[in-house]
């Protein structure tokens, strides 16, 4: 359907950002605009605006058949991609946000609370980035501190004590990296995550819809079905970071995001990725409805599986998945 | 035994090529600038008899200062790593393994084994930081999961002492993926009832600091050692200020309660025996 490569729904209001590689989009995308602005021209005009909507359409097909890594991790941090509140307000209903870690502070970088999805009541979290200035600062552009994660610890205790299952979206940077979340201890917030959640009595799905940094990803991403969007990454360093220690300087991080393996599809064949949901032409950001549309299918699914297991088997296959985790040769 | 034959090795050459003193016979302290006779220094289990700086030791020469002599058996030495991604940066990572392995004598950045301290059934592993900066990959994780399921087969208290960068970067999302294995491994250890201590050497930073590091049942820390989540110059580049003299050495981490207490090298032997031995119930020696 030609437009369907522009975005649509709630987030429309906003004026489509291109990316570098997008450049030959942008222009078209620019012509269309021109034409429409244009004094009414009939036909002609409907003629024409037809062609680019197609021409649009072709050129991101032609561009997204074949993204390199770095590209990829470029979308996976596009500004307008949906982040966990996009996909919270879109899936489920009824939601309660809880605030807290009950003796520092509430994050604001990582949300959470209660919801029905379909109906059926469950613990929901995420990392939460901004998206203007003022809300990416608050937000701490999605980096958490100690205390964001003992909240995220406390949600999946109490929905452990309620018996709901649970729903992350990782999206990060990475956990924070200052003064204040050294002093009150980020590397035993993260650990205690990794330890609790591997032996969590309740389902817990984990979805990647964006970046997912490191070791402030996986504090909340040991599950029993680990799912990741086409154009999001998990890496165990930022291309960045493994570019300036390897290759002592951050302008390789395009050959290190290729390096890492770092995209859903090359993590799928790895076997450390359980799924990986195909995005709308043009990344999820174009069409975050159909996005969370399929991301929702995809919960759907894992969830009925999850519930059918007697929570001994869960947690069975939960810790072996775990433990099939590493490539070695035993001699 | 060989345990003691590689370990020796190993640690001559390191001591050699760290200092660049002909014959390894004498040792620049890099805290006080002593030179110290090495035979005498090693004898002092590498703590400076001039200003007590803790040096950094082999995980070899750690665990042979802490299992009482000819009781070591090690565990999952027969672990290989491979370079499966491949990852190549300037260097291909199956010729940094190699590189790793003949300068360190050992295959991998963790050594585990089993033995008694002070007549106690104990099951400890270490970290090589010579071996790419500690880096925990594959052979590190299983490894480390081995050492804790033999200790809640056998009930025998686990202890690690570590010193480590961080996650191994040349294995991508699955050396990641670690931090949960080892993890998960020491929920069930805990849910068993067998003890686990953990010994903080410098440094312990980055993926195994937030992972298998902080949940001991009890946290020591060797004096001075840096720990922290984040490596000091990644935090200085994120809040561009220098930090605070002290930031993430031992004693700060005590004084932030992220620690049980700082003990010298030279009692480690008798205070863990001592701790480990009140946990698993044990009567006093």
């Amino acid at each position: 359907m030609p437009g369907s490569a522009r975005t649509e729904g709630a987030m429309s209001e906003r004026r489509l950002q291109f990316l570098g590689f997008e450049q030959p989009i942008a222009e078209a995308e620019a012509g269309r605009e021109r034409l429409l602005a244009a004094a009414d021209g009939g036909e002609e005009k409907a003629r024409e605006l037809a062609r680019l909507d197609e021409r649009i359409e072709s050129l991101t097909r032609s561009i997204y058949a074949d993204l390199d890594p770095w590209r990829i991790t470029q979308v996976s941090r596009h500004p307008q991609r949906p982040y966990t509140l996009d996909y919270i307000e879109r899936l489920m209903t009824d939601f309660e946000p809880l605030a807290g870690d009950r003796s520092t502070a509430d994050d604001p970088a990582l949300v959470g609370g209660l919801a029905r999805f379909h109906g059926r009541s469950l613990v929901v979290l995420g990392h939460q980035k901004g998206r203007d200035t003022k809300e990416k600062i608050a937000r701490n552009f999605g980096m958490p501190k100690p205390e964001g994660y003992r909240k995220a610890l406390r949600l999946m205790q109490l929905a452990e004590r309620f018996r709901l299952p649970v729903v992350t979206f990782i999206d990060t940077p990475g956990a924070y990296p200052g003064v204040e979340a050294e002093e009150r201890n980020q590397s035993e917030a993260i650990a205690r995550n990794l330890a609790v959640m591997s032996q969590l009595a309740v389902p817990i799905v984990s979805f990647v819809i964006g970046e997912g940094g490191s070791g402030g990803a996986l504090a909340i991403g040991v599950a029993d079905r680990l799912v990741m969007l086409q154009y999001s990454i998990y890496s165990v360093i930022s291309p960045e970071g493994c570019a300036s220690i390897l290759w002592k300087s951050a302008e390789y991080a395009a050959t290190a995001a290729a390096a890492l393996g770092l995209t859903a599809e090359r993590l799928h064949e790895l076997g450390l990725v359980d799924r990986v949901i195909e995005e709308p032409l043009g990344g999820a950001h174009r069409a975050p409805e159909e996005a969370a549309r399929r991301i929702g299918d995809v919960l759907g699914e894992e969830l009925e599986a999850l519930l059918a297991l007697p929570t001994e088997r869960l947690l069975a296959a939960r810790y072996e998945k775990i433990m099939r985790y590493g490539v070695y040769t035993s001699g | 035994m060989m345990f003691f034959k590689r370990g020796a090795s190993a640690e001559a050459k390191t001591g050699r090529r760290g200092r660049g003193v002909p014959e390894g016979l004498w040792t620049k302290c890099p805290a006080c600038n002593a030179v110290l006779y090495a035979p005498e220094l090693e004898r002092n289990l590498r703590v400076c008899p001039q200003c007590t700086h803790h040096m950094r030791v082999s995980a070899r020469a750690r665990l042979r200062m802490m299992f009482d002599p000819e009781t070591i058996t090690e565990i999952g030495a027969g672990l290989t790593p491979t370079d499966f991604l491949p990852f190549r940066d300037s260097k291909r990572y199956a010729d940094r393994l190699h590189q790793a392995q003949k300068q360190t004598g050992e295959n991998d950045a963790l050594v585990a084994a089993q033995g008694t301290l002070l007549g106690l059934e104990v099951v400890a592993c270490a970290f090589e930081f010579s071996f790419l900066g500690g880096s925990m990959g594959s052979v590190v994780g299983e490894r480390f999961v081995r050492a804790a399921n033999l200790a809640l087969e056998t009930h025998a208290p686990l202890v690690c002492f570590t010193a480590s960068g961080g996650a191994r970067m040349q294995e991508g999302l699955t050396s990641l993926m670690q931090m949960a294995k080892t993890s998960a491994a020491l929920a069930r250890l805990a849910r068993g009832g067998v003890p686990y201590v953990v010994v903080l050497t410098d440094p312990t930073t980055g993926g195994v600091s937030a992972s298998l590091a902080t949940l001991g049942d009890v946290l020591v820390a060797e004096p001075g050692a840096l720990i922290g989540f984040a490596g000091p110059r990644v935090i200085e580049q994120t809040v561009r200020e220098v930090l605070p003299t002290g930031f993430q050495k031992s004693e700060f981490l005590l004084a932030h309660g992220a620690i049980d207490m700082i003990v010298d090298r030279r009692e480690l032997r008798s205070r863990l025996a001592r701790i480990l031995r009140m946990l698993s119930g044990a009567p006093g020696s």
